[in-house]
């Protein structure tokens, strides 16, 4: 075996670099802090002129040539300096969907002004009785003339306060198995019956609860067949892109034993010199090591053109569950010291704010519970467990 | 980036598996349980140039590399083979090291010597409990300055400490092991000593992933198969949950084991702390999975007739040989966690 990571974009980095440099604003971090809004309209508008999120589009629904291995570095580089482009990950996800699924008039309608960063789409699954069950959802679609009727509401739907549209699963059928009668629907959050209200989450972040009253969706923007929607949502899936962040900076873990290298314990020694906290500061390198390693494991199969879809469970179940252990780990060694928020802190609240943050990894994204049911399944043979709905 | 094994490591891997699954089943790991050790098993090993398979060519050996290893002793490890082969291994790497241990790594080939490797230095004259001493001829070990290959009055072989994982354990000390021959001096003799123990490490964790396999193999037919209820236990999922937590933690320690023994093959800076990291997660996953596998055959688990229990026992003994796991917690933060600037520190301790 050969784990050397080769840097595929390694060429990019250094245009990347200079490009955040030149137009990425250090106050956009600090308004992401205080909004908890993961998304810049100004950094988004910014990308999308230009061409950066039409890189590797095709040219007939706007695509730009911007290299797409640039425009990734740059995205990554955006990354690094503490900005999150949600309103791009959902965007482009459920773009790719449509360019696989729907009608011509609802390409040129969306993928177009998408790529200008004009159009940002955001999701409309969950429900706040379908979590995980996601097939569940319960929101109504009714049929009139050229028009989608819909009723209902939907949870996490982040970003929608600063969005065009919300891509909505939707019940159109109540006579057939859970699976097959749901319907995907593009709505437009300023349509009449839209209301978008905030949710504040425990991590920082603001997501959003929203709300439809007879929304009209006209059904060129249906995305897929009628009762097709379980189809439309497996594609839409595979659109979903893994996290990759640029290379390189220190881990959690790394951040805090050269903190403690310093930082006195109670006796006045240095809190690295005290062997408990070296021994489990030591413990937590290895399942950030084993993370990363299952991580590998999943872009080497993709690499060959395998489907991780076994291996990406794993890397996700391991991973956030090994966040939860390591934020439990490291508040109790800081003890006082990590219960201090932002600059009152070490490492500016790093500790304190990644307890906040760690219950949402298990629960996201699917939770473990549903990861750990795709090995037993999948990997170990074992019996499917719940119930075929 | 690749993550496969090469097509010699494939053939590798399956001549070893049938290997070992003829030649050392349950029948015959049970029968070697009282004296840790199957003579019969050794000498088609030895046939098979295993115990030098590490050496370089030039001196005789196979001229594998750790990788190759690896495959080798996960098969021994997945079969709980009763022979010493990686205190063999690790020794022969020693000796291959220096230029004096040449005449004894002959004898090894040829089958007429059973070196193993101390796994700490000698202190107050003993190195403590070291696997497969109690039939070795020779043990490699660190005394002071010095890299000696200690033996025994000829016809005398050290008493068998009786012990968890049924190994041929016996305590090493000088006064018992009176022959002595020094095999290197100084900074050579502790690079040497440092870089077999390393070599030891990534290779029981090669061994334990072969044990946790197969106890996880073991545990997911048994639930399949058993009932209870009306329906197979495997069909609940506290059972299937943590068997997958398993079967995950287990992929972890797969990747980690090669990759320390990459590290090992290309001269990686970091491959010292890998060999800590493999064994410690090794030893760590294959006990959990093993007694996983345990609780799940219920009141079957707990009676000797189930072979789970001789997985159970090995996943715990075999890391444990080498010590406390927070010593190597310990020597792992300071791998990792370095002080910086100039090593004031070192000096002054001393």
């Amino acid at each position: 075996m050969d784990f050397t990571e080769h840097d595929s974009l390694a060429e990019f980095r250094k245009a990347a670099h200079e490009w955040a440099d030149e137009h990425v604003r250090p106050e956009w971090v600090e308004l992401e802090h205080a909004t908890g809004t993961h998304h810049n309209p100004q950094l988004h508008a910014l990308l999308g002129q230009q061409g950066l999120l039409g890189a590797g589009w095709p040219a007939e629904y706007g695509g730009s040539d911007v290299d797409p291995g640039y425009a990734l570095a740059v995205f990554q580089e955006i990354g690094a300096r503490g900005l999150r482009m949600d309103g791009w990950v959902t965007t482009e996800m459920v773009a790719r969907t449509i360019l696989h699924v729907a009608t011509e008039e609802a390409k040129q309608e969306i993928i177009p002004p998408a790529l200008r960063g004009e159009v940002v789409i955001v999701l409309g699954y969950t429900e706040p009785s379908a979590g995980s069950d996601v097939a569940a959802a319960r929101m109504r679609a009714v049929r009139d003339g050229d028009e989608w009727v819909v009723n209902g509401s939907k949870m996490f739907t982040s970003t929608a306060h600063m969005a065009t549209h919300v891509f909505l699963l939707t019940r159109t059928n109540t006579e057939v198995a859970k699976h097959k009668g749901l319907t995907l629907l593009l709505a437009r959050l300023d349509a009449p019956g839209v209301e978008v209200q905030p949710v504040h989450t425990l991590g920082g972040q603001r997501t959003n609860a929203t709300f439809y009253s007879d929304v009209r969706v006209p059904d060129r923007m249906r995305i897929g067949d009628v009762d097709g929607g379980w189809g439309v949502m497996r594609v839409a899936l595979v659109h979903e892109r893994g996290t990759a962040t640029a290379p390189g900076g220190p881990t959690l873990v790394e951040q805090v034993a050269a903190w403690a290298r310093d930082a006195p314990g109670p006796d006045g020694a240095p809190l690295l010199e005290d062997p408990t906290v070296a021994e489990r500061l030591a413990r937590l390198a290895i399942d950030d090591e084993v993370s990363r390693l299952l991580g590998l494991k999943v872009r080497w199969i993709a690499s060959t053109g395998g489907m991780p879809g076994i291996e990406g469970s794993m890397q996700k179940l391991w991973s956030s569950e090994a966040e939860q252990r390591r934020v439990a780990v490291l508040t109790d060694l800081l003890g006082e010291q990590a219960v201090l928020a932002g600059d009152a802190g070490p490492l500016h609240g790093a500790v304190e704010w990644a307890l906040r943050k760690a219950p949402v990894s298990t629960i996201y994204g699917g939770t473990s519970e549903v990861q750990r049911e795709i090995v037993a399944e999948r990997r170990l043979g074992l019996p499917r467990s719940r119930p075929i709905g | 980036m690749d993550l496969s094994l090469t097509e010699d490591q494939r053939s590798l891997k399956e001549v070893f598996a049938e290997l070992f699954a003829k030649e050392a089943t349950p029948e015959r790991v049970r029968a070697a349980e009282a004296g840790g050790h199957d003579e019969a098993l050794w000498r088609v090993l030895v046939g098979s140039g295993a115990p030098t398979m590490g050496v370089p060519e030039e001196l005789g050996g196979g001229g594998a590399s750790t990788a190759d290893l690896v495959v080798v002793v996960t098969e021994a490890g997945r079969r709980v083979a009763p022979v010493p082969l990686v205190e063999v291994l690790a020794a022969a790497d020693a000796l291959s090291r220096t230029d004096a241990g040449g005449e004894l790594l002959a004898g090894v080939g040829e089958g007429r010597v059973l070196p193993v490797l101390a796994l700490r230095p000698l202190r107050s004259g003993s190195a403590g409990p070291v696997p497969g001493a109690a039939v070795a001829d020779v043990v490699v070990a660190l005394d002071g300055e010095e890299l000696v290959a200690l033996s025994r009055p000829a016809g005398q072989a050290a008493p068998l400490l009786p012990n968890l994982g049924s190994a041929a354990l016996a305590e090493v000390t000088t006064a018992g092991w009176s022959g002595r021959r020094v095999l290197a001096t100084g900074a050579e003799a502790r690079r040497v000593y440092e870089d077999a123990l390393s070599l030891w490490r990534v290779l029981t964790a090669a061994a334990l992933d072969g044990v946790r396999q197969e106890a996880l193999r073991l545990g997911v037919e048994y639930v399949k198969e058993r009932h209870a209820f009306g329906v197979p236990i495997a069909w609940f999922q506290t059972v299937q949950h943590r068997l997958a937590d398993e079967a995950t933690a287990g992929d972890g320690v797969e990747l980690l084991v090669h990759e320390a023994a990459w590290a090992r093959d290309s001269g990686s800076p970091r491959a010292a702390a890998l060999a800590r990291m493999a064994l410690l997660f090794a030893g760590e996953t294959a006990f959990s999975t093993s007694a996983a596998s345990l609780h799940f055959h219920g009141g079957y688990g707990y009676t000797l007739e189930y072979d789970v229990q001789l997985y159970f026992r090995r996943a715990k003994a075999w890391q444990l040989a080498l010590g406390a796991p927070r010593h190597e917690l310990r020597a792992l933060a300071a791998d990792l966690f370095p002080p910086a600037g100039p090593p004031v520190l070192e000096e002054a301790v001393v």
